[in-house]
């Protein structure tokens, strides 16, 4: 037998791009607290629609924790209080009867606020169209296992390739910095061999189309709690680390070292 | 740059702040932020470099009084000599002194403008939140790094006024070369044992997460001993912060007091 559960949601509405936000309080009754987040949220929006309301806009797809979409701010934590998940696989049973919700959308000046709880995260698209790229030979696949890759190089990337690309890392600094999602991105590929071509051009490209966007780090920290995937603050050290040798790399790669 | 997959008005990947000229290396590495933040890592490290070994000078002021060419003389007043005869074959007298201090300076000045620049940046990429933010990891310190430089950097003009410049309207009892005396009669009023105190636990706030935070910056990142960065950090701090917290305490205390040096044949016995 599930329990059900009775809470009051504050509900950050904006009708569009410029439109001025507000609060919104709605009551969210009889929720069982198998549900999950996405989940309590279509059971307002039905009430909402049924009331002939406009229901609440929020961002989701997979539901299951692996696309990225979904993710809003719950009581002043990007993805709310539990640790490595996302919005999607969060569980009301983590919430108690009563309680009350305060539901935000990211913010940061590079994610305009789309409607309600949907933002605009293209920039991180853009970070990865700089660099999130390898110079693969096209044709038939080579063998598996025609590139040697060190275990520990397969498992650190393998670690930083987990980035679901959520945007949670920015939302939960202060600063509204990229540094761990980007830094996810670059060391996915500069630690493979397949990614060393590129390594020091793709860190370059990389690190100076965050910064038209996105904050400095002034590692606090916040991105790694928050990340569903708990990406290590690691990445951002390596990242930085390949970022300073780039400016000295591609000088003698264009013959002027 | 491949188009924008979508195209939502706003933002649809027009940057905040367009990537400017880039000027030659190694200027370049200060036009981005993450070149400035190392910048800022390298001084911090210099002025933590510097602030270690005033400390561990100042400790002189427990040696009290020594013995120098058949005279009693403040041993903290001979280190004062040692350093400004640093080197001194090689350089003229004070002048790797003034070496050391153009190179603080620089430091310094490059810290704060980076420090400056950086603030800005992300106050301009950032949007606040309306429901109030739950921190997970941002602690006292990483939050208040600004403050804390400022109440430094404050501390540090009043400091060089009070004991280096001896400007008469903080310090009228100052005399040149008196390091001992000066100190303890500064330090013995009771006002600017507080400043000082107030000063350096800022610092060994900054410290704390500064000397922490440079790991980071300058891509020192090691699983081997990456446990052990927050230790170094708060060691530093504390370690810093006990030295420093030590000299009002014992002036304060009547430890060590002011007046001539004298070394007594009776000591020994
Ligand atoms: C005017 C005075 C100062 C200001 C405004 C200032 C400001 C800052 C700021 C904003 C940061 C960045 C914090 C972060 O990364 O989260 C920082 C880092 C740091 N500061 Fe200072 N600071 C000052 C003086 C000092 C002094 C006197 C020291 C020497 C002990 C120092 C040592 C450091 C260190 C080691 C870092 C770490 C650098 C890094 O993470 O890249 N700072 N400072
Ligand atoms: S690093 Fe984590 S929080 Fe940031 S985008 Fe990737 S999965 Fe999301
Ligand atoms: S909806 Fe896909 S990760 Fe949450």
């Amino acid at each position: 037998m599930s329990t059900t559960l009775n809470l009051t949601l504050q509900v950050w509405r904006q009708d569009g791009p410029d439109a001025a936000g507000r609060f919104e309080t709605y009551q969210a009754n009889n929720i069982p607290d198998d549900a999950s987040f996405l989940e309590m949220l279509d059971v307002v929006n039905e009430d909402l629609i049924e009331n002939g309301k406009v229901p609440i806009e929020f961002p989701h797809d997979c539901r299951e924790g692996i696309c990225g979409t979904c993710g809003v701010m719950i009581n002043g934590r990007a993805h709310g209080q539990e640790k490595g998940t996302a919005t999607c696989q969060l569980h009301m049973r983590k919430f108690n009867d009563g309680d009350t919700i305060a539901i935000e959308p990211w913010r940061a000046a590079a994610f305009p606020v789309v409607r309600d709880l949907v933002v605009d995260r293209s920039p991180m698209d853009a970070i990865i169209q700089a660099g999130g790229y390898i110079t693969a030979p096209t044709g038939t696949g080579g063998d598996a296992n025609d590139t040697p890759i060190p275990k520990e190089a397969a498992d650190s990337a393998m670690d930083a390739a987990a980035c679901i690309g959520c945007g949670a890392c920015v939302a939960a600094c202060p600063n509204s910095a990229a540094q761990l999602f980007t830094s996810a991105k670059v060391w996915h590929l500069n630690s493979l061999p397949q990614g060393q071509p590129e390594r020091y051009k793709r860190a370059e490209a990389m690190v100076e189309t965050m910064e038209q966007f996105f904050g400095s780090c002034t590692n606090h920290g916040e991105c790694s709690e928050a990340c569903p995937k708990e990406i290590s603050l690691d990445f951002i050290a390596y990242m930085n680390r390949d970022y300073i040798k780039s400016k000295r790399f591609n000088r003698k790669l264009a013959g002027q070292g | 740059m491949a188009a924008p997959t979508l195209a939502r008005g706003k933002s649809a990947q027009r940057p905040i702040r367009p990537k400017r000229r880039e000027l030659p290396f190694p200027l370049n590495l200060y036009q981005t932020a993450v070149g400035k933040k190392w910048v800022m890592a390298v001084t911090g490290l210099m002025l933590l470099g510097f602030v270690v070994f005033h400390a561990l000078g100042n400790l002189k002021l427990y040696l009290g009084a020594v013995e120098h060419n058949g005279e009693a003389v403040w041993d903290i007043d001979l280190y004062g000599e040692f350093l400004r005869e640093l080197l001194v074959p090689l350089f003229p007298r004070t002048y790797f002194l003034w070496l050391l201090r153009f190179g603080l300076m620089g430091a310094f000045a490059l810290h704060i403008h980076s420090a400056f620049t950086l603030t800005r940046m992300n106050q301009s990429s950032n949007s606040r939140y309306q429901s109030k933010r739950d921190w997970l990891a941002a602690n006292f310190a990483s939050r208040s790094m600004r403050v804390t430089g400022v109440i430094v950097s404050l501390y540090i003009v009043f400091h060089l006024a009070d004991l280096t410049w001896g400007l008469s309207a903080i310090s009228p009892d100052w005399e040149r070369g008196e390091i001992y005396n000066n100190l303890i009669l500064s330090l013995g009023r009771w006002w600017v044992a507080l400043i000082y105190i107030g000063a350096n636990i800022a610092l060994c706030i900054h410290i704390f997460h500064g000397a922490w935070s440079m790991f980071q910056s300058l891509g020192l990142n090691n699983p081997r001993w990456n446990s052990l960065r927050r230790s170094v950090a708060a060691g530093l701090a504390g370690a810093i912060l006990l030295m420093n917290l030590s000299f009002p305490i014992a002036i304060l205390a009547g430890v060590v007091e002011a007046g001539e040096p004298e070394v007594s044949l009776e000591s020994n016995e």
